[in-house]
């Protein structure tokens, strides 16, 4: 899917203190039985909003714990952020499965060390410059790290689907020249 | 230069530079049905469906209904109904209700044959790491990527580290291969594999049959780690052998197998040891699986842990869990017990959970409920009686389907009960809002369910 170009986020930041927040918090299982990719944000936090455990405003930006998104892969977790408002996620560390949807969906996700987090969430407002890979705020201009292809096509709100169709030669010679290899593996049974 | 089994397999798919190829794409209800309508938007097709294979698992209820028509929640009913329906349109194989081969996604594939080493197999769930028991590089993606594979049979991907988990020694008696994983994911922490494509190794690994290999790489993803990987072996191929999607030409596929295993002096990034022969049985006492302790332990003191952060988070689980420091693991009294998921709902993992509970009873106050990984899994154990097993001890007997794993089925917990699940997530709600999970292996699980509490397994009989 294509999604919106990615320059500059910036606003207040909201801020959830809590490492390994997994993503049956962010998006509990009853809501992955929806169809639709959109709608998502109603549910967010669901269990821990509606206790009152915890509040979060929809700003721009989130900052969080180390190990953020962590067990299952569902991609309702980042619709759910998405939709509810956040344009990006601030945290130590990401789950692998986690940071790549995000990346799918134009959510963007920020590495930055725990010391610089906290920085982050006592200025309560920062400017995110997805180009200049820099987190800047009342305490400092941090830098941040990220794949330089995952960046190109955040920067860009490129279709990856669309983008690897582009290579549809290099599938089919790879197909050809390792014929034993890529016969149908399901279609036999 | 010597190459380690992830590297083998990842350099014979890579298709052109972050592209790797993907001999293998499941597919199940719950992460798909947004990738096929991306695919309907932009007038795409299914690449491979010959490599892609779809079943009913997620929501299914495990009560016998017999059909995807007739499930009774609405939600329910309309996700697997277009699952069929999307299936259909593209060309995809698919086992739904009413099928004797449908069951979660994880058990069907090793056991009809087409999860086989070196392949590339990827599904949308985190838990797709299983297959790397039979030395495939398989890993759980989003829905667009789901997407991305059903379009072009390929993913972007960043090459993950590799790290290797060397388990010298054997597991002692009673210790099983859930509990070796429990211990890992223990001592590394919950982050501790995140980034890297695990290995594990060693004599106390080899020992293990396909099965409880599969428990092991199944839980990968609750250490963090990418993908979890076995390398092949004489067990391996004996058990691929004579299934129906094994290859026509098994002995030169053996032949090709061989060379998988990592080479002599092949390097890892990062590499760790853990004597197998220290393992005890595990129970977790919180609410990620790093928070688990020794079945003889008691529950961990957070004013003794010295990080804030730690102590934060245990407190808070510890709260949510509704257990006191210092209580022994062995007086927790439990409502509900739960055999099955993908890390322990195969045959194996039923027949030991069997040998427990034969001619015994549950204990009164409890309810216990064993849900079989697949509708094989299920004839075959019907076929050697220990559903009658289960059934005489005062078990429910169900159909299969992840069920009480993630609750999105009927058969979760009720707000506040505390359960003994053979399962791999205790995270909050995850078995119901408000429900509370301790992560055992079947043998533990079954004789939890007995006693009503956990009995360290070693000593009782």
């Amino acid at each position: 899917m294509p999604v919106d170009p990615i320059e500059i986020i910036e606003g207040r930041v909201a801020v959830l203190d809590r490492a390994d927040v997994d993503t049956d918090q962010i998006m509990p299982k009853q809501f992955l039985k929806r169809i639709e990719r959109t709608g998502y944000g109603e549910f967010l936090f669901y269990d821990w909003f509606r206790s009152g455990e915890i509040e979060l405003d929809p700003h721009p930006i989130l900052v969080t714990g180390r190990n953020f998104g962590s067990g299952s892969s569902r991609e309702h977790a980042v619709w759910g952020l998405k939709d509810y408002g956040y344009d990006a996620v601030i945290a130590p560390s990401f789950s692998d499965i986690f940071y790549s949807n995000c990346t799918k969906n134009g959510l963007l996700p920020v590495v930055l060390d725990e010391e610089h987090c906290r920085a982050v969430a006592s200025a309560g407002e920062a400017r995110i410059d997805l180009d200049d890979q820099t987190v800047t705020c009342a305490e400092g201009v941090f830098k941040f790290e990220i794949d330089e292809d995952i960046k190109h096509r955040l920067v860009n709100g490129l279709d990856d689907v669309a983008l690897t169709l582009q290579r549809s030669g290099a599938i089919d010679e790879f197909e050809t020249a390792g014929k034993a290899d890529r016969g149908p593996v399901t279609t036999s049974l | 230069m010597p190459k380690n089994l992830f590297e083998k397999i990842w350099d014979a798919h890579g298709v052109d530079d972050d592209l790797i190829y993907i001999d293998l794409h499941l597919v199940h209800e719950v992460t798909s049905p947004q990738a096929f309508d991306g695919l309907r938007l932009a007038d795409r097709k299914v690449r491979r469906p010959d490599k892609t294979l779809a079943t009913a698992d997620h929501n299914v209820p495990t009560d016998g209904t017999p059909t995807a028509q007739l499930i009774a929640d609405e939600l329910s009913r309309v996700q697997v109904e277009a699952l069929e329906r999307n299936c259909e349109e593209f060309g995809i194989p698919v086992y739904s209700l009413g099928s004797d081969r449908r069951g979660i996604v994880h058990v069907i594939g090793p056991e009809l044959g087409v999860t086989q080493p070196g392949m590339t197999i990827v599904c949308g769930d985190s838990h797709t790491s299983t297959h790397g028991a039979f030395g495939a590089l398989a890993f759980g993606i989003g829905t667009s990527e789901v997407e991305h594979v059903l379009a072009t049979q390929c993913l972007m991907q960043r090459r993950p580290k590799t790290m290797r988990i060397d388990y010298p020694g054997e597991l002692g008696f009673g210790v099983t291969a859930k509990d070796l994983i429990l211990a890992t994911i223990g001592r590394l922490g919950v982050g501790g594999m995140r980034g890297y494509a695990v290995e594990y190794a060693g004599p106390a690994i080899e020992a293990l049959s396909v099965e409880n290999r599969m428990t092991i790489c199944n839980m990968t993803i609750e250490g963090g780690g990418r993908a979890g990987m076995i390398a092949p072996d004489e067990t391996t191929f004996e058990y691929v052998r004579g299934r129906p999607g094994a290859p026509a030409d098994f002995d030169d596929a053996v032949e090709r197998w061989r060379e998988l295993p990592s080479d002599e002096g092949a390097g890892f990034e990062t590499e760790v040891e853990i004597d197998a022969g220290g393992i005890s049985p595990m129970v977790t006492w919180g609410t990620t699986p790093g928070m688990v302790v020794q079945v003889t332990d008691q529950v961990p003191d957070p004013s003794r842990m010295d990080a804030a952060a730690d102590r934060e988070t245990a407190e808070r689980a510890l709260a949510y869990m509704d257990l006191r420091p210092g209580t022994p693991m062995t007086e927790i009294p439990l409502d509900r017990v739960f055999i099955g998921s993908c890390t322990n709902s195969r045959i194996s993992d039923l027949r030991e959970a069997a040998t427990i509970v034969d001619g015994r009873k549950i204990a009164s106050s409890l309810r216990g409920m064993v849900v079989p990984g697949s509708q094989q899994v299920k004839a075959e154990a019907e076929a050697e009686g220990l559903d009658e097993v289960f059934r005489s001890a005062g078990f429910e007997w169900r159909e299969s389907g992840c069920s009480a794993c993630l609750g999105m089925n009927p058969d979760i917990l009720q707000p506040g009960e505390r359960c003994a699940s053979t399962s791999n997530r205790n995270f909050e709600g995850r078995q119901g809002a408000g429900g509370r999970t301790h992560l055992v292996s079947p043998k533990m699980a079954a004789a939890a369910a007995v006693e009503g509490r956990f009995v360290d397994i070693r000593d009782w009989s």
